[in-house]
């Protein structure tokens, strides 16, 4: 089958001989995959920022697609059910699970326990091949995998396996009340996300901070937010008290994570030298930017090590800091909802769409901001929708 | 915020016997206080270990390396790329050491690096030569910001060019 290999830092490529998966545990499935999203967070893998991410690894955790097989106690999805695939491995019984946490399941990672397994997210995420390929092994199919309803169009389910959850959670766990103000930092997909999903939290304003005009653009639009450059700043926690009254936002929103520019020192530090676990500008700014008792929330990825933050400030401030990877399975419902209504259109992020086979032009567009690209989707050749 | 946790407001009297020897235990607990709701609805479960009904346990036939700070194996677990070669000597080494610790992360940092090299090597024994050009996906570069390329390109034959004449230039300095 056709898969998408890493083999280094800013390289992968596509081999044609890759083999099909199997089933290996009763409970996994075979999806063929319909479209694979490639995420910010797959950059922090193609920059080779992310702890034992191993050469031959295909990425994609944001993948849609078609049951082929299922194993022996799958009961829920049967072969030819059309699935969106949570990006959370998760088996539904652990403690964690059951409090929701699909993010932090205690039965699909062998090789870390702060995170739950990811599919195609390096072997600190369990070491499972991702959704960037033809073929791809489900675990615990029963619990996660969502059969796609007949009126929701392909684009907008892919997006809703982690993207337009990973966005929502960020605004829900900033514990918007009605009225506030919210900052996101970052105007990515997830940060666009964010943004949105404020206002279905009653914020009473939203800004968005990025560097790029062209995303900058983009998010004024699809989330009808104020969006500022920071590139034209002196000091963007300034800029920010300033436009809040001297006392800053409710909650600030962290939708970066470990590769954000803004400050040299800081860059140069956590994303080329890895002193620390990434580079924490964004962090930095969320928590000087925030009220006094306000709540910064933080969906960006940052690596393993210990990393800078201005922890004092947390402390002399009375923050309160909520942060997850996104409980995929537990936000679907809702998710479908809002999209049925029209609420959300997550498709309209969509920018480019890439045949499986030039995933290495689709990463380089993506991880350069090239053709103002926005979000990516592969197709593989035997996707039939 | 309603609260759905489905839970008391004060704790169980199950829960508070075990702590009648401390005077006041519990009189302030407001488990409607839940800051983490409703990212955790909470269950407290987790206290009591491993009291979930596990699902079947996937058979281990490659090797896996697992954190020591879990007292088993996941019931499910990736398969791909066991550890080989010297990156997997280093990934080895690293895994002896807790997630809390520099010596696991920065060595499997270094493995990452050796497994480039490992991957290299194994390309070229297979008979496959790197196509750095596409895998680094330069044609969009060309397309998209030829501008930046041509730059690029002029840069690293400039650099390129330079040390070649610097190594000539020494050698025919020994030679004199």
């Amino acid at each position: 089958m056709l898969a998408m290999n890493y083999r280094g830092p800013y390289r992968v490529r596509v081999d044609r001989d890759a083999p099909i998966p199997e089933i290996e545990h009763p409970e996994d499935a075979i999806v063929r995959v319909l479209r694979s999203c490639i995420c910010g967070s797959d950059l922090h893998l193609y920059h080779g920022l992310v702890p034992d991410t191993r050469v031959g690894s295909t990425f994609g955790h944001e993948f849609i697609g078609e049951v082929v097989e299922t194993g022996s106690s799958v009961h829920k999805l049967k072969v030819g059910d059309r699935v969106m695939v949570p990006f959370n491995i998760a088996c539904g019984k652990c403690a964690f699970c059951r409090q929701e946490l699909y993010g932090n399941c205690h039965e699909s990672n062998a090789q870390a326990t702060a995170v739950g397994g990811i599919f195609g997210y390096s072997h600190t995420a369990g070491g499972y091949n991702g959704g960037q390929a033809e073929f791809v092994r489900v675990p615990y199919a029963d619990v996660g995998p969502t059969v796609i309803p007949e009126w929701m169009d392909p684009d907008d389910a892919v997006l809703l396996t982690d993207v337009v959850p990973t966005g929502y959670q960020a605004a829900e766990m900033g514990g918007i009340l009605p009225g506030d103000t919210v900052v996101v930092f970052g105007a990515g997909p997830i940060g666009i996300m964010a943004a949105k999903s404020a206002w279905l939290f009653g914020a009473g304003r939203v800004i968005v901070i990025d560097n790029l005009d062209y995303r900058l653009e983009f998010v004024q639009k699809f989330a009808q937010c104020e969006a500022y450059n920071f590139s034209f700043m002196e000091d963007p926690v300034e800029f920010l008290k300033k436009a809040t009254d001297s006392l800053g936002a409710d909650v600030c929103i962290d939708a970066v994570g470990c590769e954000a520019t803004g400050n040299t020192l800081n860059y140069i530090m956590g994303t080329k030298l890895m002193l620390q676990g990434g580079s924490t500008t964004a962090l930095h700014w969320a928590i000087n930017s925030v009220k006094k008792g306000g709540i910064v929330s933080i969906v960006g990825v940052y690596g393993p090590i210990d990393a800078l933050v201005p922890i004092g400030n947390v402390v002399n401030k009375g923050i309160t800091i909520r942060a997850n990877q996104a409980s995929v399975k537990r936000l679907l419902p809702r998710l479908i909802e809002h999209v049925k209504n029209g609420v959300i259109n997550p498709k309209e992020i969509i920018t480019h769409r890439i045949p499986l086979e030039e995933a290495a032009e689709g990463y380089h567009i993506f991880s350069s901001k090239l053709d103002s690209c926005i979000k990516t989707v592969l197709i593989p050749p035997s996707a039939t929708i | 915020m309603e609260n759905n946790n489905n839970l008391p407001a004060v704790p169980s009297n199950a829960l508070s016997e075990g702590y009648s020897h401390i005077k006041g235990w519990g009189i302030d607990a407001d488990l409607k206080n839940d800051p983490t709701y409703p990212i955790k609805r909470r269950t407290d479960e987790e206290r009591f270990g491993y009291t979930w009904e596990r699902p079947a346990q996937q058979a281990r036939d490659v090797e896996i390396l697992t954190s020591t700070e879990r007292n088993n194996l996941p019931a499910v677990f990736g398969t791909t790329l066991p550890p080989s070669g010297l990156s997997g000597a280093i990934r080895r080494f690293a895994f002896k050491y807790s997630e809390s610790d520099y010596a696991h992360w920065l060595p499997l940092m270094l493995a990452d690096r050796v497994g480039v090299a490992e991957g290299i090597i194994s390309d070229l024994s297979r008979g496959h030569i790197p196509d750095y050009f596409n895998e680094r996906g330069w044609g969009a570069e060309m397309e998209y910001n030829r501008k930046n390329f041509l730059l690029k390109v002029a840069a690293g034959a400039a650099v390129a060019t330079a040390i070649t004449a610097l190594l000539i230039y020494r050698k025919r300095q020994k030679n004199q």
